[in-house]
């Protein structure tokens, strides 16, 4: 299945930004392998022989809602939890058995766990001194670190003497400080507020780049896992449903759990009518009428699927589009979301069904042009939409 | 919103009048005794301030008063200061051997699954429900040369004779870790469980092993526990008059003992008065220091 979205993100090396997909290259080899991982906890399943390759520079991040296993698939690579079968291993190293303080990976918690009793100075230093560093050389990589999330003024507080934000950026700079080969988040921008959030995205993001390490992330935020990830793990149920890059993950969901999951979305349940190369027509009964996907489909006439288009992807209209007759539908405003830069219209078609359709305001609008129970007509191109078979 | 400020004045004023009634009060007493005479008189010593007997009469009493007594005591000549060496000796060892046993017990109920947290809480109290004194005599029929340590060791073959443990130091000890226990562990107990485990999480994923993580992150913040905990046992275990009278020798020498015998043996209230005020002096500097730790630790929240 592909309608030719990039499959791969760019990564800057060495001043030049190159494409970077790894997972493309069947000789490239993982750096952190997840191979049949089982684990169990009483009765309760939270991982299920689940197998995951991520490579070296990756930024990979496990999303999925809470409850769904992303949460321990991330504490079994630190070894807070050991699998209950199955193997991971790193750089071919076998990790299962290790106890987490010989692991080569850091962990930079949700709640930061900072140390209260010790400054700032002393919270990153923290692991330089377990290794027995030699002095001058942690003091040289502390100051660093301050260097690098811009605490320089502040090592000799204590962590309650300090912001949200100061304290996740103390919480980084100490899991950063041992140069891990994997630096692990726990929803590491949970406590912060949405612009912080923002900016410290494009941070983490720009340092994963700087340092050359591995991230791997764990968030139930869609838009966090879209902004930094080169690729992003959609769990559900202890199951990986699909792995792919954001912009995959987003124009090319695997299943209606993803396309759901990940952004808004109008879904119609379907009947296929007809398969032609690079095209399939559908039967809505929801729609009323027959609905054209650019798409190639792995199913024949009379199957069942859905159709799921994007909002943003949904022309609203007074008037009928010029081209006529296909994913054409006519309907009454049935309410209007104004978010300040877009504004979602709620369609009701004739046979109750409703459809969001996202419309930028591009002009300052004190009456909008369309209104309450105007008649519209809402339409979408062939390739707008993707048809799901699960 | 007088009425509002009325009832926040009355709300502090309660307690400023408990402690006024009964705490500075009986102090005053006590310390107005432990600067008068021993007279051979109904009450034992003089001057008694007698309103009754007039003005110049009541005026005269307070040129009887002098500090005498608090010399007398604190003469190397007599064994008052010696008994204040012994029982902050034997009170300072025992809060060690407190905190030795009590650490361990409150770790593991801090760390104990939680819904069996009350359950365990339940057991360290459980004891409050005999009296104290019970408690302390129970442990003669334990250590006496024919009791039931002796006869267990006797019987198991460890011994030939059985131990002199009654009437030792080593019974005081024994009774004050026994009696003392569950004022060390619920306050470190406290301290403990509030202590968020990720820390020690996060201390094993810096390449910290278990061992090594207590010693830097959970001693650490149970300090403040540790401080309340040999506090709440060393200041009383300084005046502990019960345990050394019986299950302590002749040659136990505590300041509780010596007072008793001062007061009632040798009839002099005011001598008694006077190692009592002294006691408090004594007790009083580690408690404004423990405050002094508190305001500080609060300061830092």
């Amino acid at each position: 299945m592909s309608t030719g979205v990039t499959e791969t993100t760019q990564k800057t090396v060495g001043g030049i930004r190159r494409k970077f997909a790894p997972w493309t290259d069947p000789k490239a080899v993982p750096l952190i392998r997840y191979q049949n991982i089982t684990k169990k906890f009483g009765d309760f399943t939270a991982v299920e022989n689940l197998s995951l390759d991520i490579y070296e520079r990756e930024f990979f991040a496990l999303l999925g809602p809470s409850g769904c296993g992303k949460t321990t698939l991330m504490r079994m690579l630190a070894g807070f939890e050991e699998p209950t079968s199955g193997q991971i291993t790193l750089a071919g190293q076998d990790l299962v058995g290790m106890p987490p303080y010989k692991r080569p990976v850091n962990m930079m918690f949700q709640s930061y766990a900072l140390f209260p009793h010790m400054t700032v100075w002393e919270n990153i230093a923290f692991g330089l001194k377990q290794d027995k560093v030699a002095k001058d050389v942690t003091a040289a990589r502390v100051e660093e670190m301050l260097k690098l999330v811009k605490l320089e003024k502040f090592a000799k507080r204590k962590p309650h003497q300090l912001s949200g934000g100061q304290r996740q950026r103390v919480a980084l700079a100490r899991s950063l400080a041992k140069a891990p080969k994997v630096l692990l988040l726990d929803e590491p921008l949970g406590a912060l507020d949405k612009k912080l959030r923002e900016e410290t995205q494009f941070e983490l993001m720009d340092l994963q780049m700087k340092l050359g390490m591995t991230f791997l992330i764990v968030t139930h935020d869609q838009e966090e896992a879209m902004t930094v990830a080169d690729r992003i793990a959609v769990m559900n149920h202890g199951k990986l449903v699909q792995v792919a890059p954001p912009a995959v993950i987003y124009e090319e969901p695997n299943c209606r759990y993803v396309a759901d999951f990940v952004g808004d979305v109008n879904i119609l349940e379907a009947k296929i009518e007809s398969v032609a190369p690079g095209m399939v027509s559908l039967r809505s009964d929801a729609a009323d009428t027959s609905l054209m996907i650019a798409q190639d489909v792995d199913g024949k006439p009379g199957d069942s699927a859905w159709i799921a288009v994007r909002p943003e992807k949904v022309r609203v209209a007074l008037d009928p589009p010029e081209e006529q007759g296909v994913n054409c539908l006519q309907g009454e405003i049935w309410d209007i979301g104004y978010l300040g830069d877009l504004s979602i219209y709620h369609v009701e078609l004739s046979n109750g069904t409703r459809i969001k359709a996202a419309k930028p305001n591009m002009t300052r609008m004190v009456e909008r042009p369309i209104s309450w129970d105007d008649k519209v007509w809402v339409s979408w191109a062939p390739d707008a939409g993707v048809v799901l078979t699960r | 919103m007088a009425q509002k400020a009325k009832g926040r004045w009355l709300v502090t004023a309660i307690p400023y009048a408990w402690l006024l009634a009964l705490f500075l009060i009986p102090f005053l007493i006590v310390f107005k005794i432990s600067v008068s005479q021993d007279a051979i008189a109904q009450p034992p010593y003089t001057p008694v301030f007698d309103l009754a007997a007039g003005w110049e009469v009541f005026k005269e009493s307070f040129s009887e008063l002098s500090f005498e007594n608090y010399g007398y005591v604190l003469s190397w000549d007599n064994e008052f200061l010696e008994a204040y060496g012994s029982s902050l000796w034997i009170a300072g060892l025992s809060t060690l051997m407190l905190l030795a046993v009590g650490y361990p017990i409150a770790y593991g109920m801090a760390r104990a699954p939680k819904s069996i947290r009350p359950t365990l809480l339940m057991l360290i109290i459980l004891p409050f429900w005999t009296s104290f004194l019970i408690r302390v005599y129970a442990w003669i029929g334990i250590l006496s040369p024919e009791g039931l340590l002796n006869q267990l060791l006797t019987y198991l073959g460890l011994i030939d004779e059985p131990l002199q443990i009654l009437a030792t130091d080593t019974a005081v000890y024994i009774g004050i870790v026994y009696s003392y226990l569950p004022f060390m562990i619920l306050p470190l107990y406290a301290a403990l469980e509030k202590m968020d485990e990720t820390l020690l999480e996060a201390a094993a994923d810096l390449g910290c092993p278990p061992f090594a993580a207590f010693w830097k992150i959970t001693w650490p913040l149970s300090l403040p526990g540790v401080f309340a905990g040999c506090l709440l046992c060393f200041i009383p275990a300084v005046g502990e008059f019960v345990i050394p009278d019986l299950l302590g020798g002749s040659d136990t020498l505590m300041i509780g003992k010596v007072l008793w015998t001062e007061f009632s043996v040798n009839r002099s209230w005011t001598v008694s008065s006077a190692v009592a005020v002294l006691l408090l002096m004594v007790l009083v500097i580690p408690i404004v220091f423990y405050q002094n730790i508190q305001a500080r630790e609060m300061e830092g929240r």
